[in-house]
Formats: C-alpha cells, structure tokens, sequence
C-alpha cells in the first residue's frame, strides 16, 4: 500500500503499487505527511463535534480531572490521610489525576479506532496510521487544557491559600514525560485496536484494565508511603506508568522522584510502538474484509 | 506504445468462508486447541465441516485478473452480480490488499465508492466540505481555492452554514457530489454512485466527469451494472465473471458479448417455475412463435410473431397490465408495448395474454424482452429485466435479391403512395 517508484521493462514508471507482500516496517511516513491536512481535520473534527450543542462546550474538558481530583482528595485525603505531608490534597491527586487521565483517554479512544472507523475505511484509502494518530493528537490536545487548570489552581493556592507552590528546573522534564505518557498510551491503543477488530470483547476489557492499572500505579498514594519489599511495591515498581506518574508529581508540587527509573518507562515505550506498530499494520491492510 | 496509467497483473483475491471468528476469544481459543489436538473445529457443525473438505475454505473472489488501462481512458467494467466488480474496486482503491498479484498506477489515485464519506451530522456544511474532501485525498489549499465553485455547483448556499443533520438527504447526496466532482485525481475509481440523486443533478455530473477525462486527460475506471452508462461514457470495457476477465474489447462489443453469454440457452420457450411467485402474482411462461407454426421452430425476419405470457394473477387481475420493451443487445430501449392499448384486460387466475406483432416487423438480430406488471396504469408490480430473448435469423431470400442484413431493427410497413397519377 506503499507509494514505490518502480521501473518495468518499458521504462514506464508507477507511484502507487499494491500487492500482498509488504513488510510491516515499511512504514510510508512521506504519504502521512502528505496527508496531514487530513489528520488536522481529524482532529479539529474530534474537537468541535463533541461539543456542539452543550452548553459549557470544551469546558467540560475541565470538569473530568476536577471532580475526579476533588473525589479522591476528599475519600483517600480527609479521610484516609494518605496525600504527602504539607501539600494540599487537592493539588496532590490533581498532578497525578491529571496525567492519568490523559494516559487513559489516549488508549481507550486509540483501541477503538479501526472498528470505530470502519464505516469510512471500507470506502476510501487513505494511510490507516492516520486515524489513531488523530486521536490522540485530539485527546492531547484537551489533556493539555487540562494541564493549564492544574496551573491555575496551584497558582490560586499560592495567592489565596499561603501555599508556597513554586515550579523548578525540573519543569524541563516536563516534555519528555508527555512524550512517554503519550507513546504508552498511543502503542497499547494501537496494539488493542488490531485486535479488537477480530475480538470485539477486547473493548470491554481495556477499559477495565485501565482502571484496574491505576491502582497498580501511585495516583491515589505517593510510591515512598508503600513499603520498600512489599508486594504492592513490587508491583507498582513494575508498572512503567509508576515512574512516569511519579515524575509529574515530582515536576508540578516537588516530590521526591529518582529520575534515572523513567528509561524502564522509556523502554516500554520504545517496544510498546514497535509491536503495536507491527500488529496494526499486519492488520489494517486487510481488516475492512472481517470487520 | 502510449503510456499506461494502470496495470493489474495476475490480481486474485481470497475470501475466507465460515472461519471468520464469531469475535469472541473463548471461540478463538477453543478452535485453536482443538487444531492442535487435531480434532475438529468445535465452531463448524459437521454438515459444514464435510462442506468445507469437499469444497475448501476459500471463495476466490477474483482470479488471475490482468488488464492495462491507458492513460486518458475511460475504461468501464461490467459483469453480473457476484462477478468480482467490487472486489476489483476495492483492490483498485486501495481499501484492501489482494491476496496475490499486483495493481500498478500511476499518478494520484482517487476513488468514489460513496458520496459524503466521512461526513459528520455535527459540523456545517462548509467544514463538512472540507472534511469529505480532506478524506478523498485533496489538500486543504486545494479546496479552499475551489470553494466556492464546490457550493455553487452543489445548489445549497444558503445552507452552507447549517449543521449538515438538518439536511435532507438529497441535499447531502448534492453536496457529496459537488465535492466529489471538484476531485482533481490523475486516475479515479468510479462505482456506479452516479444511481443516486435527482436525474438533472446526474445529468450534471455525467457532463462534468466526461468533460474531466476528455479535456483534461485524466483515467477513469467506471464500475456499473447501467449499461447504457457504461456505453455512454466509456470507449472500452472489461467483462468480469466468476471472477475472471472473459471479454476486453470496445465498450459495444463487450456488452454484446456480455447479453449473448447471459442468454446462451437461446431457446423460444422459457419456463419459471417457482423463480417468480410472487404475492400478487406467479409467472409461469413465455414463449415465442409464428402463427400456425410452434415453438420449435427458428423465427425469421418474414414471420409473424405472437409472444404467449402465461401469468397466474392471485389478485386484482382486472386492474394488472403487462408492458414489455423491446431492447436491442446492446441494451437500448427500441420501443415499448402495453397489454392496455389493445382492448384486453386480465383477471384473476390464468391469464394466458398473446401479442401478435405485424408481419415481417422486426429485422435479424437478437433482441431482449423486459417485461413490466403496471396496477391501476401506474403502481409497478414488477419488473423483470431480460425476460425473454428472441432471435430473428434471415429468412429465405430469392436469388438475386440483395443478401445483407437491412439496416435498423424494425421494418414497419407503411401505407404508400404515389400522388401524381
């Protein structure tokens, strides 16, 4: 499905070639460059339908992450007492709520994809890449507004409540934790979407597992309050969401991060996309015939 | 030799029957298993497993297809159903992959299997515009500079900035189509789309595709089971069954050989059976002969046909009336006839109808009856398409008389004479 230049014994020269034998890796990253207007589209499609006829309209966007925010400060805050010392419960659930949440929506909509757009991929061909891609730049794009409230509210903080929230160099990591958080989220949807399209039950399970992961990850606790050698510890230590949560707490109210553990979700990262890349493309060639 | 703008080399295509997974991973699992223990396919029942090792998994949705398409072309593809057209269109846009072979093409690629792909309920019909266009593969610069013309040509600017929901369907079906003709595509892969929307709207964009390809030199591939679509626009033709190519040749030639190969039991008798029991009615036959001679015989251009329908009317008979149009093989309506101009009514129960045509009325050649059942001379019961062919063969000639065919199809004959006596 890849655009070859190809020369046959007349010298006749082809753009488009299609046959059954093309290698995953051979990715064509020219033909989704020459369709990014498509996946800008996309994206601006994704942004505007969902909201048309509300009447907050994006502003829902914000709500999600709030509330979830205000619900674990108040259960797991108030009353379980387990937010860090000194740093308003608020805040705490929201740095790592925040990024959760992002991480979340990117593979839940991403594993949806192929099925989701079969209705337009059995009419017309354009780089199958492009609508996961879609996606999650779409969902990134709303995660990062809701960033901005995390900012908003810790700046509140500072000014109303006497909170000294201040930011630090480590705020340079900042990108490099979005870059992970999002590659994670993206190659497991991908990964899930080429399967889905043969599983459909898949759908249901990934979102459950979404939810069951965050609790094997420290969003509503802090890593250092679990005990070293225990078993959750184990299992959180293997979770490559920990360090990355972690990470965004470390970056947005100063906690305590070793930095050095986010090359294993660095890791995971790089061989999630490999082999969720490798998957969708042995799929998305042929899935419109099952599908 | 010109340049070629498509070529599709040894293309099959392979569909799976009865293995595609009921979705469910416990299914999957248990079907995996058992190949490993080498027991059966728990998933089959055992009529269709003896099926399946009779006839193989398989269906060979196209098989060894290969033809070249010229560049500037307009190259029509036609066959019956389940001859492999879709497929071939699929292969063609690039929606799946064939199983073996190659498609080369060159240039951009553009396909039209539908109108208003991708179209979203919420958003306007200028961002709607974009969008569709955006998913059939034009740059954001490219629409913008044909914008207007695009909703001009679409008929609805006053609504251009509605939510497209609040369209009726025709509307969008117009503004599918406006964005669809403004594609500026070195090839485009036509389905029979054009069967949609009103008849000057289609008039419209019949013009404007003909004018695309003539004018600009652009290749198109015109799937379709309108064949005087097909003969319209297009000056050559591929004919597909059974998933192979058994005719390629001018557009008129391969129609002909696609009615003749349809009608190879050539016979002046067909029977129905069970084939057309409807609700209102049952077919049961129609035949052709000479008057005074039988069915047996060959017709030829010196006869007088009668054409016998025996229809069985379950109800309202005596409001029921058979038209019947003449075609010629290449499938062009020669003229129509109606039960209700002569003064014969039907009526519930057997109906045995005859229609005696004038002596020596229709020239050599073949020709296809398609037949029509009208209720109240306006609600259509029924339309069968080739009901019926009928074979005129030369009939005997005296010597020294001209021994070729005479133009036309029919020879009426009219009253003459000459004036001055």
């Amino acid at each position: 499905m890849t655009k070859v230049n190809v020369e046959n014994d007349h010298g006749q020269h082809w753009d488009v070639v299609v046959s059954p034998d093309q290698p995953w890796w051979n990715i064509d990253f020219k033909e989704i460059w020459q369709y990014r207007d498509l996946l800008l589209l996309l994206v601006r499609r994704d942004l505007l339908a969902i909201y048309k006829q509300t009447v907050l309209g994006p502003l829902w966007q914000l709500v999600q992450p709030l509330l979830t925010s205000l619900m674990f400060a108040f259960v797991f805050g108030m009353m379980g007492r387990m937010a860090a010392e000194g740093i308003p419960p608020t805040l705490f659930y929201m740095a790592a709520v925040v990024p959760w949440i992002f991480f979340a929506n990117v593979l839940n909509k991403t594993s949806t994809t192929l099925v989701a757009n079969a209705n337009l991929m059995t009419k017309v061909y354009f780089p199958r890449l492009i609508a996961p891609l879609a996606t999650t730049l779409s969902t990134a794009v709303s995660s990062l507004i809701q960033l901005a409230l995390f900012f908003i509210i810790a700046l509140g903080y500072r000014l109303f409540a006497g909170y000294a929230w201040t930011l630090d160099s480590s705020i340079l990591m900042l990108p490099i934790l979005l870059l992970i958080l999002v590659g994670l989220g993206f190659g497991l949807g991908v990964m899930v979407s080429a399967m889905t399209t043969r599983f459909r039950d898949l759908a249901f399970l990934v979102s459950f597992g979404v939810q069951l992961l965050m609790y094997m990850s420290p969003v509503i606790f802090p890593l250092e309050k679990v005990d070293q050698g225990s078993k959750l510890r184990m299992v959180l230590e293997l979770n490559p969401m920990t360090p990355v949560i972690e990470g965004f707490r470390a970056v947005l109210i100063g906690s305590y991060m070793e930095w050095t553990t986010l090359f294993y979700s660095f890791g995971w990262m790089v061989g999630v996309i490999l082999l969720g890349l490798a998957m969708f493309r042995r799929v998305e060639r042929t899935y419109v015939d099952v599908v | 030799m010109s340049e070629l703008a498509i070529r599709v080399e040894d293309v099959h295509k392979r569909y799976r029957l009865g293995t595609i997974g009921s979705g469910l991973i416990a299914d999957e699992v248990k079907a995996i298993y058992a190949r490993l223990t080498g027991r059966s396919d728990p998933r089959l029942t055992v009529d269709q497993e003896k099926d399946l090792q009779r006839q193989g998994m398989d269906f060979w949705s196209l098989r060894g297809v290969s033809f070249d398409v010229k560049k500037g072309e307009i190259l029509g593809v036609i066959g019956h159903n389940g001859a492999g057209k879709s497929t071939l269109l699929k292969l063609l846009s690039r929606i799946t992959l064939p199983t073996k072979g190659t498609i080369r093409m060159t240039g951009k690629v553009s396909s039209l299997l539908e109108v208003g792909t991708g179209f979203h309920p919420e958003l306007t019909g200028k961002e709607n515009i974009y969008l569709n266009g955006s998913i059939m593969g034009m740059r954001r610069a490219e629409i913008t500079a044909r914008l207007d013309e695009i909703i001009e040509f679409s008929g609805i600017e006053h609504h251009i900035d509605t939510p497209i929901k609040r369209y009726s369907s025709g509307m969008k079906v117009r503004l599918g189509f406006a964005v669809a003709a403004h594609m500026e595509p070195d090839i485009l892969i036509l389905d029979e789309v054009l069967a949609v929307g009103d008849s000057a709207f289609q008039k419209k964009c019949l013009g404007k595709m003909q004018e695309v390809s003539s004018k600009e030199g652009r290749t198109v591939i015109f799937v379709s089971h309108n064949l005087s679509a097909v003969k319209t626009l297009c000056a050559r033709a591929v004919l597909l069954d059974h998933g192979q190519v058994t005719y390629t040749g001018d557009t008129s030639d391969t129609i002909e050989y696609y009615l003749k190969a349809n009608n190879a039991a050539l016979s002046n008798v067909r029977t129905f059976g069970d084939d057309l029991d409807r609700e209102e009615f049952k077919l049961e036959e129609i035949s052709f002969k000479s008057v005074g001679g039988t069915v047996d015989e060959l017709l030829d251009e010196y006869h007088t046909i009668e054409i016998h329908l025996k229809i069985h009317m379950k109800r309202n008979g005596n409001r029921s009336r058979v038209n019947f149009a003449m075609l010629d093989d290449h499938g062009v309506v020669l003229f129509v006839f109606s039960s209700a101009r002569g003064d014969v009514h039907m009526h519930d129960g057997l109906n045995h109808l005859v229609c005696t045509l004038p002596e020596g009325f229709m020239n050599i050649g073949t020709y296809f009856l398609s037949m029509y059942l009208l209720q109240d001379e306006k609600t259509l019961l029924h339309h069968e398409p080739n009901i019926a062919s009928l074979q005129i063969h030369e009939g005997e000639r005296e010597v020294g008389k001209w021994m070729g065919r005479e133009l036309g199809f029919i020879k009426p004959r009219f009253d003459w004479r000459n004036g001055s006596v």
